[in-house]
């Protein structure tokens, strides 16, 4: 069932600058990497990653224009519709991997680090342009041995980007897998990494989206879904992609490059 | 070796399955995706003379049932479907071109463009607002139909079939307007008129507050419209509405159409629901001596 649903909010968590976490109950199994349509009625209605998925659900919810707005000013009490989850998660790798978290991309790929059966086979790279903006790393640290921090102005942790910090990370240990969200610039450039080092990885893609259900195709990139044929896909199918990187289609479905 | 190949008007298709319009059909990509799936054609989303972003979210309502929608025809606009119907024309798989307009003139325009762009038939959507209809949707007036199938037959070469709206009592009268003006087929059924309203906010789900009901819950319907079109009139019908599997598609079959679309299951079932529904018929011909699909078209009605 992943129909329309009224949740209540039970806990508001200001997570670091300009993000919001939102938990809220609700009886559904969702893995990691999935993601709600999340509705504010009079607002709009968004996709969110859950950055929670155990029996509390939570979405995290950076303020960046109208409904993130409209999200993060919400109080402990008020009701979100939310519908899903959707899309396919992340598949546990085999042995051991790295999770990498790019902004607010870090909040969809937290589930992934927890569902490490022990926190020995999981290690973190998170990146962002500044330390106020690193969100969730106490809680990585919870469920990885090695957490990894990069700034881009260096204020916490490596100087520079995540990607130049996670082809290091590469040169001294040896993963099965890479999981990341992020910024489709970071992930671009983290692809080209991957293949250096000859090391599979799992990306979570985002598009506009409407529907978020697979029937409309707005989110289509090279004719994939990536609400129901992703958001979650490989790297070798990402490198395949005309137009990963290079562009995105508008609410009408014409093009716009990147 | 039983077959499924389909003919509708001088369009032959190697399947009766074809993905209905509004889905996944936005790209030139998505439809060789949908061909490569195994569907005998494709339907393109419902192309119009500009741009259109369609209505903000929540656009969808959904329950394991059914679906609401209200997307509001996002499309790129005709201009910017060539390179979408460019890229489409890979697949080796006949493109119904389906386009909507608020008047007869840009019915015909869009549609020119489409044959243009090489799209093998014209899908008419006449769920739309009539610009002059004050909202009422052009498909459930006779006349209206009639004028704008005649229009569209004179100004294009390739077939002409009409989408009808079930929001009418009018129905068969709206089938023998399209067949008297000469419209090659009709598919039927668009989605149904409805509404959905959350309790906890005490308001309508959809920005648009209307919307059109589709999935499981409307192949009740759709049965009842083709089969009462299968009796009076004598060009092809494609049913659509609410298929998820080949017992679905079969009964639509056997209503009266010759070939079905299949939109909702797209969603919750992803693109096998094509090879499944032909694995389905064909066991099922093969199971009963039955050589031929066509000889299956309309049997439920002669069995009064
Ligand atoms: C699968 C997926 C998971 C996501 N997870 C998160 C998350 O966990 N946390 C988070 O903060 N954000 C997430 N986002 C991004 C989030 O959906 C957008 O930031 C949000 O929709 C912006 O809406 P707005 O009204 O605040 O901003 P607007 O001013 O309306 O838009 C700002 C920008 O956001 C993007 N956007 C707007 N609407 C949509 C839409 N319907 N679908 C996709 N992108 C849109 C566009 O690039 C737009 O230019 C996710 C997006 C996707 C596709
Ligand atoms: C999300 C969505 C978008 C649709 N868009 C269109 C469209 O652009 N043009 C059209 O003629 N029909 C459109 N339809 C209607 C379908 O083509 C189909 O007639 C209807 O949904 C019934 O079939 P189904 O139950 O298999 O979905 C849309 C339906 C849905 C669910
Ligand atoms: S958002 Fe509609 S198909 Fe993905």
């Amino acid at each position: 069932m992943n129909g329309n649903e009224v949740v209540r909010i039970t806990e508001v968590v200001r997570e670091g600058k300009g993000v919001t976490t939102l938990r809220f109950e609700l009886d559904r199994t969702v893995r990691p990497g999935q993601f709600f349509m999340v509705w504010v009625p009079g607002v709009d209605e968004v996709p969110m990653s859950a950055s929670y998925n155990g029996k509390v659900k939570g979405i995290t919810v950076k303020d960046i224009g109208e409904a993130t707005g409209a999200l993060c000013s919400l109080n402990v009490g008020d009701l979100i519709g939310v519908r899903g989850p959707y899309g396919k998660g992340f598949a546990q790798p085999h042995g051991v991997y790295l999770v990498v978290g790019g902004g607010t991309g870090i909040a969809a790929v937290m589930p992934a680090i927890e569902m490490a059966k022990d926190r020995s086979i999981v290690d973190v790279a998170f990146g962002a342009r500044s330390g106020s903006e690193i969100i969730f790393e106490e809680r990585a640290r919870r469920s990885s041995d090695n957490v990894m921090i990069s700034t881009d102005d260096g204020s916490h942790g490596y100087h520079g980007t995540v990607v130049a910090m996670v082809d290091e990370m590469l040169a001294k240990r040896s993963y099965s897998q890479i999981i990341a969200c992020g910024p489709e610039r970071m992930l671009y450039y983290l692809l080209q990494v991957c293949k250096k080092h000859g090391v599979e990885c799992q990306m979570s893609l985002e598009r506009f989206m409407k529907c978020g259900s697979g029937l409309c195709g707005s989110c289509v990139i090279d004719g994939r879904r990536v609400c129901a044929d992703g958001p979650i896909f490989l790297g070798r199918e990402i490198d395949e992609m005309d137009e990963f990187g290079r562009s995105k289609r508008d609410e009408t479905g014409r093009i716009i490059k990147l | 070796m039983n077959s499924l190949r389909t003919v509708l008007a001088r369009v032959v298709l190697d399947n009766p399955t074809m993905l209905a319009s509004g889905m996944m059909g936005e790209t030139g990509a998505s439809l060789t995706k949908v061909a490569a799936a195994g569907a005998g054609a494709v339907v393109t989303k419902s192309v119009g003379i500009e741009p259109r972003t369609g209505y903000i979210n929540p656009t969808l309502f959904e329950t394991d049932g059914y679906y609401v929608n209200a997307m509001g025809l996002p499309n790129p606009g005709m201009d910017a479907y060539a390179e979408e119907m460019k890229l489409a024309r890979a697949s080796k798989v006949p493109i119904f071109a389906s386009v909507f307009a608020a008047s007869i003139k840009d019915f015909i325009s869009v549609s020119s463009k489409m044959e243009e762009y090489g799209a093998n038939a014209i899908e008419l959507n006449l769920s739309c607002p009539h610009a002059k209809g004050y909202g009422m949707e052009m498909g459930i007036d006779p006349d209206i139909v009639h004028d704008i199938v005649k229009e569209v037959k004179g100004s294009v070469k390739i077939p002409v079939f009409a989408k009808l709206t079930p929001n009418t009592h009018r129905l068969v009268e709206v089938g023998l307007a399209v067949e008297k003006a000469g419209g090659d087929g009709i598919v039927a059924i668009n989605t149904v008129k409805a509404i959905a309203i959350s309790v906890e906010f005490r308001r309508p789900v959809l920005s648009n507050i209307y919307g059109g009901l589709s999935g499981p819950a409307v192949k009740p319907i759709g049965l009842r419209s083709v089969y009462d079109l299968y009796g009076k009139v004598s060009i092809p019908i494609i049913g659509v509405g609410g298929i998820d599997d080949w017992r679905d598609a079969m009964e639509y079959i056997m209503a009266g159409a010759r070939a079905v679309q299949v939109g909702s299951a797209i969603g919750r079932k992803g693109l096998g629901v094509f090879e499944d529904v032909k694995t389905g018929m064909r066991d099922y011909m093969e199971a009963n001596g039955v050589k031929s699909i066509s000889d299956l078209v309309g049997v439920a009605n002669e069995r009064k």
